[in-house]
């Protein structure tokens, strides 16, 4: 055996101590679903990890009036500097749990461990520290003073980061000083589920965070309650436009964040061995399960056959498999039906002329698994150029000059994120200047800093999430006109016991003490008043 | 330098093949200046990751063995005496006295003056194509290099009349730094020619390129590229006298320097970091990015070396510890 074959190293599944069901989370409590419960199973094996409760609409209904209570009596009146302690006691515990959550998210997402634990949970926590510490700045957010918040955010998050979206949903909600009800995507409950049991831990009061387990239904129940003032996305464009079109006319805010197509151009004068290794981070990190992955990859037409050549012999070294091991590179693909998605686009490619190379490495004969492959002679109107594909699959395109490879990066209905590799600044600044996409890395790819707004132009969707941007995005001017919303009957009939919010702005005062912070005083009355009073 | 008057470099045969046979310091110029930038951070990156790849099990125990094999042992110091010299001899011959079956390191590393005691020390065990040990010697005054190519050569023909397998030269950084590249590369051309010996045989070249002095990546990269034009077999990180020594980036760099010309020319050159590297975890992680950048065959003493004095004493403790199961001390393995 040669010692590139590296003995197992896999990380112990035993600090994980799952319980067999999981509930839905609301008010501040597991309760049970009343939908049909769903398995969540690991995509490396199709092994079943635990069974998820399923809520339907009555369930969402309770978690937006959780939401909507928690919104009213407590959340809105207590001071962002209160608001900040949660944030920062809630980073802290990821940070204290972090090993346990990043084997769990690798368990259920198929994501190497060395991504869940070296990424994805170091910058959840980063996420948590950034916001709180914004909680009590909100007059610096950019809108004036004394902004805001916008009520109940209802957020839908993807399977591709489970936890991090949960965070970048989360984080700024709560620090803006929101109530949410979030759901993760059917195949990744699991970590959300795992942070609930944080939320219970760092003692936030009940309701704040409401956290609802489900497919596609239980998303639109919540994109269509008429309670929640505000819907943050990510996913498809599709689903996107769905969203899009319901909440139009409602009054909700929405956020969207959508698919991409990214551009990654490398210029013959670019640090060579950096490039390679960026574009195998841009397209095969988290197995090109990554909306801002650099799929597209454009490559100055005289380095074409180098960086190809080079780029083969570095994916021959990529290690596929077991997603737990800590020396792992490409996990699994995270469902079937995305495998099935991978290879019909990976065919279409074929059909259409490009040249198919695959990397050399055995697949796992359980579970779910597609090796690295890039296509080369593609051309821009090939379906692998446009589509998004959402797996570990690069298609090569190239240039002449710069002026040629601003225009194909350009031309895609999306524009989520583009790269540019040059030793030469002034390019990278000019290039990047023109490229019309939200976020343009220079000589790097994927990286995220809490502190930096991400999002999409086209159809990568609207809204900024991270930074001030990022916050922004649950706050409303002191101005603002209150929206109105219109209860549906069987929202009232469920909450009989709740205090009508059109009729008595004042009530909830009762509430108020189970807050335990000090807040009384300082905006809750105004916030209070603005949010009941209803327009 | 003028095109009119172009100065010819000394005929090396890499040169001449790779930039033609009018080799001149304004090719030489050319050509490492054209050579590919270096992104500071992307390389650090990679690096870091590189060492964070887990090497248990069997794996762990062929690395520590492999990593013995892989030691220069060396003593460079002011105060080295015979005695000092014999005794990191003996601890070459015999790393571990509990465990006669040890790996043994692939050369000890000495001043010029010491080499005859090396020598003699080793006896019929000289010679690591012979199963032994080979005298490895510093030479062109080292660490600084600062004397007259007069004496650098007489430095290094001295220390391979006594009988050193191994030349470890500096290059002259202050003439690298001012872009007198000619002068470095005929410097290294006319060291390599002092290293033969009567029967027609080199001894074996490492050319220390002393990266601290030289601060930034792209000279790191030229240097590397004008060692081996200028014939070296192996390149060399650092003197050990100098903050910071062998980095693991830096490794990686002169690696990938090496991997590129092997794909150019087919031809295998060695790596040796040296300095700094003193644990076992340290030393994996070395083992690591050479075999993920140019190939496991590099883990032979003929291509990669570490230069390390405490290193050694590290890895038998883990090796001890692997045999065994449990952790020893520093009172059961031995000084040298």
């Amino acid at each position: 055996m040669g010692f590139l074959e590296y003995a197992p190293a896999p990380e112990s599944r035993s600090i994980l101590q799952l319980r067999d069901r999981y509930g839905l989370f609301i008010d501040g409590q597991f309760v049970d679903g009343s939908g049909d419960p769903f398995t969540t199973i690991s995509p490396a094996d199709e092994q079943p990890i635990a069974e998820i409760a399923r809520a339907d609409s009555a369930d969402v209904d309770k978690a937006v009036a959780a939401a909507r209570r928690a919104y009213d009596q407590v959340w809105s009146r207590m001071r962002g500097s209160d608001r900040g302690k949660y944030l920062f006691r809630i980073a802290r515990l990821v940070q204290e749990r972090a090993r346990e959550l990043a084997v769990a998210e690798s368990l259920d997402n198929g994501k190497p461990i060395k991504e869940s634990r070296d990424v994805d949970v170091p910058l959840v926590a980063a996420w948590f520290f950034y916001y709180a510490g914004w909680a009590d700045k909100l007059d610096h957010a950019g809108l004036g003073a004394d902004p805001k918040a916008l009520g109940v955010a209802g957020q839908i998050i993807p399977w591709n980061f489970p936890l991090l979206m949960l965070a970048w949903k989360i984080a700024p909600a709560l620090a803006a000083g929101n109530t949410v009800v979030l759901k993760p995507a059917e195949t990744t409950p699991l970590t959300a589920l795992l942070f609930a049991e944080i939320v219970q831990q760092a003692d936030l009061p009940p309701g704040v965070v409401n956290i609802v387990t489900g497919a596609g239904d239980t998303g639109a129940a919540i994109v269509d309650h008429p309670d929640v003032d505000k819907i943050a996305f990510t996913g498809s464009t599709d689903v996107g436009r769905a969203i899009a079109r319901s909440t139009a006319g409602t009054g909700k805010k929405i956020t969207l964040e959508l698919g991409g197509k990214a551009a990654n151009i490398v210029f013959d004068d670019a640090p060579i061995d950096q490039a390679i290794e960026g574009i195998v981070n841009g397209i095969f990190f988290n197995q090109g399960h990554v909306c801002c992955a650099g799929s597209r990859l454009l490559v100055q037409e005289n380095i074409h056959d180098e960086v190809i050549d080079r780029l083969k012999s570095r994916l021959s070294t990529l290690r596929l498999g077991d997603p737990l091991d800590k020396n792992t590179d490409i996990g699994a693909i995270n469902s079937s039906e995305q495998l099935e998605r991978i290879r019909q686009i990976s065919a279409i490619g074929e059909e259409e002329g490009a040249e198919r190379w695959t990397a050399p490495c055995e697949l796992p004969s359980q579970g779910f698994w597609f090796a690295p492959t890039i296509f080369t002679n593609v051309s821009t109107s090939n379906r692998i150029a446009r589509d998004e594909i959402f797996g570990p699959v690069l298609s090569v395109l190239t240039f002449r000059t710069p002026d040629e490879a601003i225009k194909k990066a350009n031309n895609t209905p999306y524009g989520l994120s583009a790269g540019v590799w040059s030793e030469k600044g002034s390019r990278i600044l000019a290039v990047a200047d023109q490229l019309r996409a939200g976020v343009v890395w220079a000589n790097t790819f994927n990286r995220f800093d809490p502190a930096s707004p991400f999002g999409g132009y086209k159809e990568s969707g609207f809204g900024r999430e991270g930074g001030r941007h990022g916050l922004g995005a649950y706050l409303a001017p002191a101005s603002a006109p209150v929206r109105n919303r219109v209860l549906a009957p069987t929202d009232a009939g469920d909450d009989a016991g709740r205090p009508s919010l059109e009729t008595q702005p004042a009530a909830g005062a009762t509430g108020a003490s189970e807050s335990g912070a000090s807040s009384g005083g300082s905006k809750p009355k105004s916030s209070r008043s603005k949010k009941g009073e209803a327009k | 330098m003028t095109l009119e008057h172009p100065v010819a470099l000394a005929p090396a045969d890499r040169a001449v093949q790779l930039l033609g046979g009018d080799l001149t310091e304004k090719s030489l110029r050319l050509h490492l200046e054209g050579l590919s930038g270096v992104d500071a951070v992307g390389l650090e990156q990679r690096a870091a990751s590189l060492g964070t790849r887990s090497i248990k099990t069997t794996s762990k125990a062929w690395a520590i063995d492999t990593i013995i094999r892989l030691v220069d042992l060396t003593t460079l110091e002011g105060a080295d005496t015979p005695g000092k010299v014999r005794s990191l001899v003996a601890k070459a011959l015999q790393p571990d006295a509990s465990d006669p079956g040890c790996p043994r390191p692939a050369a000890v590393c000495v001043y010029g003056d010491m080499v005859p005691i090396a020598v003699d020390a080793l006896g019929a065990n000289q010679g690591l194509d012979t199963g032994g040990i080979n005298v490895a010697a510093v030479a062109t005054a080292f660490p600084s290099g600062r004397a007259s190519l007069a004496v650098k050569l007489a430095d290094t023909r001295d220390a391979v009349a006594a009988g050193a397998d191994e030349i470890d030269m500096v290059i002259d950084r202050g003439a690298f730094l001012s872009g007198r590249y000619g002068r470095v590369f005929d410097e290294i051309v006319a060291v390599k020619e002092a290293c033969r010996r009567d029967d027609g045989s080199y001894a074996h070249l490492k050319v220390i390129l002393e990266t601290g002095e030289l601060n930034t990546y792209d000279n790191v990269r030229r240097a590397s590229w004008l060692s081996i034009l200028a014939g070296g077999d192996f390149i060399k990180t650092s003197t050990g006298k100098v903050s910071p020594a062998a980095t693991l980036p830096v490794t990686l760099l002169m690696l990938e320097v090496v991997r590129d010309w092997h794909r150019l020319t087919g031809e295998q050159i060695g790596v040796k970091p040296a300095g700094g590297i003193r644990t076992s975890k340290d030393a994996i992680k070395y083992l690591v990015t050479v075999a993920e950048t140019v190939g496991e065959q590099w883990l032979t003493p003929h291509l990669f070396r570490f230069g390390a004095s405490s290193l050694l004493n590290d890895v038998l403790l883990q090796r001890q510890r692997l045999r065994s199961g449990h952790y020893s001390g520093p009172d059961y393995v031995t000084v040298d």
